[in-house]
């Protein structure tokens, strides 16, 4: 058990390594010379050269890389151009929101997709396997932010039941909070509910057809414990399998989320930059998000343990 | 045991409805099997038929501004009502819809080629197997779209280099599942077969692999270019996209954004087309799975 999560954990330094060795090759290539940028228009090629000396522009790529990467392993991940703070101050201003987006919607699609998988199995080939399939078709082929505008012209402009844009902090109180994120946090989840829900129906069916299923109703479980605990248990791996692949789709979803509803989140923090070429915030942002995409995996390897005991790499 | 088991009752009924299963046409037989590879053919068609013979479908200029007719309703004049601009929405839809399509269909193809390649390399040549899935998996662990945004923010807005970027972000995982294909293939009698008998390698990979991965990528394909389109009008909605003066689904949402809460068809005429498109694509993917792999037809 000891050995496998070390071994996992060591498996994602290299992968670490070629994000951040992409990331950095990004800003490597980034049109636009930052030593001629600082040097100024009255300055003679022979300042620009000594400019770029004193930042360490002109040592090698790989070099370059390393320095970089150290000071990233500190937190510090450069300078935005266009603001001239650190780049890891204006993330940390704008991480709240999303921060909040994508765990309201990872509880919601969880606690939603996950039963509506269980019961579609559980009652398959009725209407009620048939419409989750159905809803998880149309989940897929939905842009986030098209199902975002539906449910804020809805529920938002038509019914005035929730406000339409903007995000409340958690501590302006925890219904308003909940109410600016309701509507967000639908949208962004609804690709990913289709995405478990799917996954979730397709093992349960495997499960339900076991052996030990027929033993556990033989010996007279309930039919609750006997799905929830019994078979759920066994499908579980594949199905966190595709929480933590999946959750690249929240990642990028909620970019887009946050201009749908005005939330001042990192995706508007990431849109903003493109807007200007601020490279290094774009930078910063697909770097966070990166790392937390391969822990979120290195989190789903290790869970593997906890529901399979047999996994042994 | 009686013999009036209902085995014995039913089987009387069989010879009937046997001719009548040989008597449906074959067209008729195709769409009964795989409705879903007919449904959403059948509007993938209908968007190609659009994008083709957009400027015939009673569309104007799509970029014609006509500041003085702006922010129409839709009606009998204009069909989706005119943006800020005074744009025909209904013309800059019929337009848009050819951006999505080439961005979709030149995405699968570009990534199913490139990852083709380098799956094959990887399955075959051990040497590099490992160095190259590690820099593929360090690809896959950049969230598709934000690899697309950042690959987009280095350019130039174009329609090229969308799909030169959201290629770069789909390719790695077409070859993965290519070299897993050639992983197995391998290990085949008939691969080991042809090695014996002195069959070269590049004939192995034409005739004996390549046949053989053509199913799973078609249907990988077919899931590429859905999620290609929706990268697409993200990016463009986003502003990373195509450029603003082509009129993409992406695009039109992006400039009715603004108006959106007052306006609210310039939004969703597009969105509408954006949706039905994507679903079709993946209808016809999930009728070619179906079609293809039965095995997993019947878990997924």
């Amino acid at each position: 058990m000891f050995a496998y999560i070390v071994r996992r954990i060591i498996s994602t330094i290299p992968v670490v390594l070629m994000v951040a060795l992409f990331v950095f090759s990004l800003l490597y290539i980034a049109p636009g010379d930052p030593a001629a940028i600082i040097a100024g228009d009255q300055a003679t090629p022979a300042d620009v050269e000594r400019i770029r000396a004193s930042l360490g522009l002109d040592r090698p790529f790989l070099i370059r890389f390393f320095d970089w990467f150290w000071h990233v392993l500190q937190g510090d991940l450069g300078t935005s151009i266009f603001t001239n703070l650190p780049v890891s101050h204006m993330i940390a201003q704008r991480i709240e929101p999303t921060v909040s987006l994508m765990v309201l919607t990872l509880i919601l699609s969880l606690g939603l997709a996950i039963p509506m998988g269980v019961v579609a199995a559980w009652k398959h080939g009725s209407w009620i396997d048939r419409s989750v399939m159905m809803t998880a078709v149309l989940g897929f082929s939905t842009p986030v932010f098209v199902i975002g505008y539906v449910l804020a012209y809805i529920f938002a402009l038509r019914l005035d039941w929730l406000p339409v844009q903007g995000f409340t902090p958690i501590s302006q109180g925890l219904i308003p909070f909940l109410r600016s994120l309701i509507l967000p946090s639908v949208a962004l989840g609804l690709v990913y509910m289709a995405l478990i829900a799917r996954i979730t129906r397709a093992t349960m069916l495997d499960v339900l057809s076991q052996d030990y299923i027929r033993t556990a109703k033989a010996k007279g479980v309930g039919q609750r414990g006997m799905l929830f605990v019994h078979a759920l248990k066994n499908a579980a791996v594949p199905i966190v399998t595709i929480v933590g692949i999946g959750f690249a789709a929240l990642i990028g979803g909620a970019v887009v989320t946050e201009s749908v509803f005005a939330i001042p989140g990192l995706g508007r923090l990431t849109v903003d930059a493109i807007l200007r070429r601020d490279y290094p915030i774009i930078q910063g942002v697909v770097l966070l998000f990166s790392f937390v995409y391969v822990l979120v995996n290195l989190g789903v390897d290790l869970l593997y343990t906890v529901f399979d005991p047999r996994i042994r790499y | 045991m009686s013999v009036t088991t209902p085995d014995f009752t039913a089987a009387p009924e069989l010879p009937a409805i046997l001719p009548e299963a040989k008597q449906r046409g074959r067209i008729a037989g195709f769409i009964y099997r795989h409705p879903t590879i007919f449904v959403g053919g059948l509007l993938v068609l209908v968007m190609v038929f659009i994008a083709i013979f957009a400027p015939y479908l009673g569309t104007k200029d799509p970029t014609a501004l006509a500041p003085a007719r702006r922010t129409r309703e839709p009606s009998a004049l204009y069909w989706f009502g005119t943006d800020m601009l005074g744009r025909d929405v209904y013309s800059r839809v019929m337009y848009g819809s050819r951006v999505s399509l080439i961005v979709g269909f030149a995405v699968a193809f570009c990534a199913s080629i490139l990852g083709t390649f380098i799956g094959l390399i990887a399955g075959f040549i051990r040497a590099l197997d490992a160095v190259i899935m590690r820099v593929m998996d360090g690809l896959m662990s950049i969230p598709p779209i934000l690899l697309a945004i950042a690959l987009m923010a280095l350019t130039r807005a174009s329609v090229q280099n969308v799909i030169i970027a959201i290629s770069i972000a789909e390719f790695p995982r077409v070859s993965r599942l290519v070299r897993g294909v050639v992983l197995s293939l391998r290990e085949q009698p008939y691969v080991e077969a042809a090695t014996a008998s002195g069959t070269r390698v590049p004939v192995i990979i034409w005739k004996h692999i390549l046949p053989n991965t053509l199913a799973p990528l078609m249907v990988q394909a077919t899931f590429i270019c859905a999620s290609a389109m929706i990268t697409e009008a993200t990016l463009s909605f986003i502003g990373a996209g195509t450029p603003p003066i082509i009129p993409s689904w992406g695009n039109i949402m992006a400039e009715g954004r603004a108006l959106w809460q007052v306006k609210p068809y310039i939004v969703f005429f597009p969105a509408i087309f954006l949706s039905v498109t994507v679903l079709a694509v993946n209808l016809l993917g999930d009728g070619l799975r179906d079609a293809l792999d039965p095995r997993l037809a019947k878990r997924l």
